[in-house]
């Protein structure tokens, strides 16, 4: 019994960091700008994609690949927020989610036209394959490198949040936007920086989660939910916030799925709901 | 309330309730495709090929009932909701769990559907109407998920991935039996959904139709003039999950199977997709999204079924950049600009 909690709690975890880098983005830029953008798992798609490529036709290493992956769903993100997405910022909730989704459904069916429909195989090296064997525990190494990554991630993000003037700017134009303006910041340049550094984790959580949970053309729509829940449940326009509900969403999955896996998705769903009955706004939520 | 509006406001209300050429002829057009082909001029015989299509057109009015139920609470009251398949797949399930364990006339069990999701509607609308924004679509998404999973794991009910087995079709009447070209199955779905859109008809041009659509504009004004907010909505809930579970019971009789399809998230998208297509707001939009989705998918799937999102993809994009009213809206927009000019 305790051997399979820890290993719950371990590969659970390690999944939440997977979950924390695909949605932090979409927090941040969802608390700035109020735009719903379900989009935001293609950019992560892309970032799979683009690490497949390169892998298997380039022959890159897969470290080299993983900032490549972040820059390649950063660009693409920018070139959409100029053309498309600037025209609906007055518009309502509604109206980005349709736009958004129109997206995902032509990024998913163009992913099948090119990429097919069958999983993507890519190798790590070899020394992020394997296992560690502890007494009858055994820790994967990939989901020690995933831990690691996330925990870096979030430690840099929540210090440059606090400790820079970038994210002192990013800070002031997600709490007041109007005040922000006024005070001269100028949160346009802002947001569209800040959605290049969300896109671009997104793409790098997508690089990074082949290996865990693999990559199809249907990624960018089956892990829409998981990060609309992640950000819904942590409350936008917060990381310290994404990042408990990411670690809360990985490890009760991952427990639904090795104690009661008859029950298939319906534990997350109900941990969804019931947070949000209790706090709607999320669990660090300000408004 | 109705007796003090002042005599203008009456009026309005009821030029608003008349009815129009346009509509009368599309209803009548509706009943075009159960003229049986010899009846033509022979030179006409071999492009009506309606009648190999009354399956098709069955499905075209449940999904454009569905639709009316969904607009009633997005396009007038101004919820937002991803999981309204909940309603329709709790009618669906009804429907056959009814013929299968208890009696198999159609209408009653249609009754019966209605008076359950209705009944779930009532009870979530308590949760539901508490949410806004985000939180809002993701409570309405978390909810239909659970339904959808309960209804999977109860295999020993609903028959879980297997679909339900057993359903019995009864005769409406006890004398219209369903046969195998779908026409009985196409009157009964044309005149079910015929009868609730003048339901939902009469509910928008009705007072309490205008204080919903007030609440959706500004509901604080509506506070402020001695609206009951939070009781509109729970009643207009009510009634949009009755019609949605009136649409999955007439999927349910007319196609004789019930599967897990009715509940899942893909039909709560798809209906707000067509919805936004169509134009919100209007429950002609909600009828046109249902013709047009539903035609261009069967003739686009055939083709690959893969692809058929990419098209519609590129629409969705297009509609919400360039007419946010929706294909009908944009079409009385240029019509409106043609009469001035």
């Amino acid at each position: 019994m305790l051997t399979s909690f820890i290993s719950v709690l371990y590969d659970g975890f390690a999944y939440g960091m997977l979950l924390f880098v695909l949605s932090v983005g979409l927090s941040v830029t969802l608390g700035m700008m109020n735009f719903v953008n379900l989009a935001h798992c293609a950019f992560a798609m892309l970032g799979g994609y683009v690490t497949v490529t390169m892998i298997n036709h380039l022959g890159w290493p897969f470290l080299a690949t993983l900032p490549i992956a972040f820059l390649a769903a950063a660009v693409a993100s920018v070139l959409l927020e100029r053309t498309l997405y600037r025209s609906l910022y007055g518009r309502s909730d509604l109206d980005h989610c349709l736009l958004t989704i129109g997206i995902v459904f032509v990024s998913v069916a163009g992913a099948a036209y090119i990429f097919g429909t069958l999983q993507q195989p890519i190798q790590v090296p070899s020394w992020l394959r394997g296992t560690w064997v502890v007494g009858n525990l055994t820790f994967g190494v990939y989901r020690a490198f995933l831990i690691v990554v996330g925990l870096a991630l979030a430690a840099a993000l929540i210090v440059s949040l606090e400790y820079t003037r970038f994210g002192a700017t990013v800070r002031a134009a997600v709490d007041n936007q109007r005040m922000a303006r006024g005070l001269g910041i100028d949160v346009d340049r802002v947001f569209m920086l800040t959605f290049a550094l969300g896109s671009g984790l997104a793409g790098l959580g997508g690089a990074l989660a082949i290996e865990i949970v693999g990559l199809d053309h249907s990624f960018a729509l089956h892990y829409l939910i998981y990060v609309l829940i992640v950000v819904s449940v942590g409350g936008m326009g917060s990381i310290w916030g994404s990042f408990v509900a990411a670690v809360v969403l990985g490890v009760s999955d991952m427990a639904g799925k090795y104690w009661l896996p008859q029950l298939g998705s319906f534990l997350i769903y109900l941990v969804m709901v019931g947070i949000l009955m209790w706090r709607p706004l999320g669990l660090f939520g300000k408004r | 309330m109705a007796e003090a509006a002042p005599r203008g406001m009456t009026d309005w209300i009821a030029s608003r309730a008349r009815w129009r050429i346009g509509e009368i002829v599309f209803w009548l057009a509706c009943l075009l495709p159960l003229l049986p082909a010899q009846y033509l001029p022979s030179f006409l015989q071999p492009f009506w090929i309606f009648d190999r299509y009354l399956q098709l057109l069955s499905q075209i009015a449940i999904t454009a009932l569905f639709a009316i139920s969904l607009d009633l609470i997005l396009g007038y009251a101004g919820v937002v909701s991803l999981g309204h398949a909940a309603f329709f797949g709790l009618g669906a399930y009804a429907a056959g769990l009814i013929s299968k364990f208890w009696f198999t006339d159609p209408l009653l069990g249609l009754l019966c559907s209605a008076l359950l999701a209705g009944a779930l509607g009532y009870i979530s609308s308590f949760v539901i109407l508490r949410f806004h924004g985000l939180a809002l679509i993701m409570i309405t998404l978390g909810l239909g998920q659970l339904l959808a999973e309960a209804a999977n794991s109860a295999s020993w009910l609903t028959g879980g991935a297997d679909a339900l087995q057993g359903i019995r079709a009864g005769k409406i009447f006890g004398v219209f039996e369903f046969d195998i070209y779908g026409q009985t199955a196409y009157i009964y779905a044309l005149v079910v959904t015929f009868l609730v859109f003048l339901v939902a008809r009469r509910i928008t041009n009705s007072p309490f139709g205008m204080s919903i659509r007030g609440i959706r504009d500004n509901s604080r004004r509506m506070l402020a003039i001695g609206a009951p907010n939070q009781q509109h909505l729970r009643r207009v809930f009510t009634i949009a999950a009755a019609m949605a579970g009136v649409a999955g019971a007439l999927l349910t009789q007319t196609t004789q199977t019930c599967s897990l399809e009715t509940l899942n998230f893909q039909r709560s998208a798809d209906v707000l997709v067509i919805l936004i297509l169509g134009g919100v707001g209007r429950l002609y939009g909600a009828m046109a999204g249902a013709i047009i989705y539903m035609i261009a998918r069967d003739i686009f799937s055939d083709v690959n079924p893969q692809y058929w999102y990419f098209w519609i993809g590129l629409l969705l994009i297009a509609v919400v950049r360039y007419m946010p009213d929706g294909l009908l809206g944009g079409l009385s927009f240029l019509g409106s600009k043609l009469r001035r000019s």
